[in-house]
């Protein structure tokens, strides 16, 4: 136990940092290469459009599978068995989501942000102030929750401890991330997400072969082993109900969780701007499609890496590692190819972080100097020129509110900005889109009500939950004001945005006929995409 | 966007009162809203049977794998399934509708730039 430990922990941190310093040299390198010099707002936001279906699927998988995906599912399949994979089916079936509602009706009727959309059929500037305020909010809480992240891997894999260190490793991820995005724009970040996504997969891969090698080839001996190294839990690791069966609260926080899981996704901000990478909504029903293979296909790997670190590893050497539950994946990996296989995870799982921040910060500033900035502050008056400009400060200034949000972020309990993040995406932003490509009778009362309400709801249901106060692992373990007793909010926040989103419109006469047949044809036939992606 | 709403915008109401849309229309709804009726309804029967029956979930069926497993790895199968359904569906049923008559509009459309 002390010598995985302690190999985890000390090791080789050289290699460790050795292997993503290649790896931060070499995609800046490619995307020097790729997409260096002056930007246009279309490559700067969208990456020109340019991409194909497979290539957008892979960079899609790239975002999504964050280090809380690849690091946490993995933990907790390990530590809890069956409720962390059931946790992993709702990320994927979400996507069903994507590919039936929304991907190809929203790449026909935006072009750089999700407020494109949102604002066609509608007054614009109410709608883009609404829209961006959610953008922000939103990729503000994933950015945290990944910065702080980036500042707990730190000490598990490259044995440095203290918060000083942890700093500074937030710091350096902050700047390469900037410098990705200024260098590169959209174009760049999403060759860094697809080389990430390749990496990741295939290292899995490789680590899932060599787990059922050793049992072999059976899943259920991969099971059977988990269980033997794990009296305390036994045969309750193979069923449903370990972490979420406790008690009627966390049964309901479960179906809460499940709702905005499968709901956020479609919402999210970061994963709807991917879809304007692509020119047509055929591609972009191609990217989700390659998405969904290459996603699944991961989970599926990852049931086997969760079991096989609980029967190779086992939970009391995991829960010694600094890091805990996300050290499973990385003592794995060191149980099964020593220190080069560790460092080489090690080195993909900062990878990951980069990728998704990078993403969320082109969302980010896509949102701020394209809504707020030109279309609400200078009344759509902005040229090219002056918006690229804004959107490079926005860059800067989203890269120091990581840095610093992650700073102070590092050592709070994260999975409640994951949570608050696919929370608001699935209260405030998929009903509007919903309603918004859908319904006829939607209007602008009706989707202020259902973006404020659906945030608020969130945002205030969270405030008064377990997660902020009342109990150990609290934000503020001092104070007791959880009134709410979930720690996901979605379970009431989601119905009230929807709800609110229908009592807004059918309490307001506005409606422009002319704009709404123009989105509703154009979302179905694809007319006018074309022309818009030439200017 | 475009900010010819007028003349442009009658032509749209016009398109989208045809009954060429209106069967697009009722052809892609007609598809997505069952289909994301039925993925929701299992999804959320699996989350409950997981979460309110776990013992039933346990059963075994052979070795360690158990009807819980078995459903789980069911989710997989029919969100790729219905993948597979759709784009299939998409290319066949959909887009043939779609691209003539966006290519009709197109047509309305070229006269009216040079004016």
């Amino acid at each position: 136990m002390s010598t995985l430990a302690a190999a985890t922990s000390t090791g080789s941190p050289t290699l460790n940092i050795t292997i993503f310093v290649v790896f931060v040299v070499a995609t800046l390198a490619i995307v020097i290469k790729v997409a260096g010099g002056k930007k246009t707002a279309s490559q700067m936001y969208t990456g020109g459009a340019a991409f194909s279906g497979r290539q957008n699927g892979l960079a899609i998988a790239g975002d999504y599978l964050s280090a809380a995906s690849f690091l946490g599912i993995a933990g907790a399949i390990a530590l809890q068995g069956y409720d962390g994979f059931l946790y992993s089916i709702g990320f994927l079936v979400a996507w069903l989501v994507a590919l039936l509602l929304v991907a190809e009706l929203f790449r026909n009727t935006g072009r750089f942000t999700l407020a494109d959309v949102l604002s066609y059929r509608l007054k614009q500037r109410p709608m883009r102030i609404a829209t961006a305020s959610s953008v922000l909010a939103v990729s503000f809480f994933y950015l945290l929750a990944q910065m702080a992240g980036a500042g707990g891997l730190v000490s598990l894999l490259l044995g440095v401890d203290g918060a000083m260190a942890q700093n500074i490793v937030i710091a350096v991820v902050g700047i390469v991330m900037v410098a990705y995005v200024m260098i590169g724009g959209m174009k760049g970040t999403t060759w860094v997400q697809m080389i990430k996504a390749v990496l990741l997969i295939f290292a899995v891969a490789v680590m899932t072969i060599m787990v059922l090698a050793q049992f072999g080839m059976n899943l259920s001996s991969v099971m059977q082993g988990a269980v033997d190294k794990n009296p305390a839990a036994g045969e309750s690791l193979l069923e449903p109900g370990l972490k979420y069966g406790k008690s009627l609260t966390t049964q309901i926080d479960f179906i809460s969780l499940s709702l905005a899981l499968v709901l956020g996704t479609a919402g999210l901000p970061h994963v709807l701007q991917r879809f304007y990478t692509v020119p047509t909504s055929k591609q972009a029903r191609k990217s989700v499609e390659w998405a969904i293979w290459l996603i699944g296909g991961f989970y599926l790997l990852t049931l086997v890496i969760g079991y096989g670190a609980g029967a190779l590893v086992g939970p009391d050497v995991i829960n010694a590692a600094p890091g805990k539950a996300n050290a499973a994946a990385p003592l794995l990996a060191y149980e099964l190819g020593g220190s080069v296989l560790l460092g080489v995870v090690s080195g993909i799982a900062f990878a990951t972080i980069l990728a998704v921040v990078a993403g969320l910060t082109i969302t980010a500033s896509a949102s701020f100097a394209h809504d707020l900035y030109n279309q609400v502050f200078k009344n759509g008056t902005a040229t090219q020129e002056e918006e690229v400009k804004v959107s490079r400060y926005a860059i800067i200034g989203t890269g120091a509110v990581a840095i610093f949000g992650g700073m102070l972020a590092k050592d709070q309990n994260i999975a409640f900005l994951v949570a608050l993040a696919f929370a608001v995406a699935a209260s405030a932003n998929l009903p509007t889109i919903l309603y918004s490509l859908f319904w006829k009778r939607f209007n602008t009362r009706g989707a202020l009500w259902s973006m404020y309400g659906g945030l608020g709801s969130a945002l205030v249901l969270i405030a008064f939950s377990p997660v902020v106060s009342g109990s150990e692992t609290a934000m503020i373990p001092g104070a007791d004001f959880a009134i709410f007793p979930l720690a996901n909010p979605g379970l009431i926040s989601i119905p009230m945005g929807f709800f609110l989103g229908w009592l807004g419109s059918v309490t307001s006469k506005e409606f422009n006929r002319a704009k709404y047949a123009e989105m509703e044809v154009r979302s179905l036939t694809g007319h006018g995409v074309a022309e818009s992606v030439d200017h | 966007m475009s900010n010819d709403a007028q003349p442009l915008g009658e032509r749209y109401i016009a398109v989208q009162e045809s009954e060429e849309f209106g069967d697009l229309r009722r052809t892609f709804r007609g598809f997505v809203f069952p289909v994301t009726a039925f993925f929701l309804a299992w999804y959320f029967l699996y989350v409950l049977l997981s979460i309110f029956a776990s013992d039933f979930m346990g059963t075994k069926v052979f070795g360690n794998i158990n009807i819980g497993v078995i459903m789980g790895l069911g989710q997989f199968v029919t969100t790729f399934a219905i993948t597979i359904i759709y784009v299939r569906w998409a290319a066949k049923s959909f887009d043939p509708k779609a691209e003539a008559l966006a290519d009709s509009i197109t047509a309305i459309d070229t006269p009216e730039v040079k004016d």
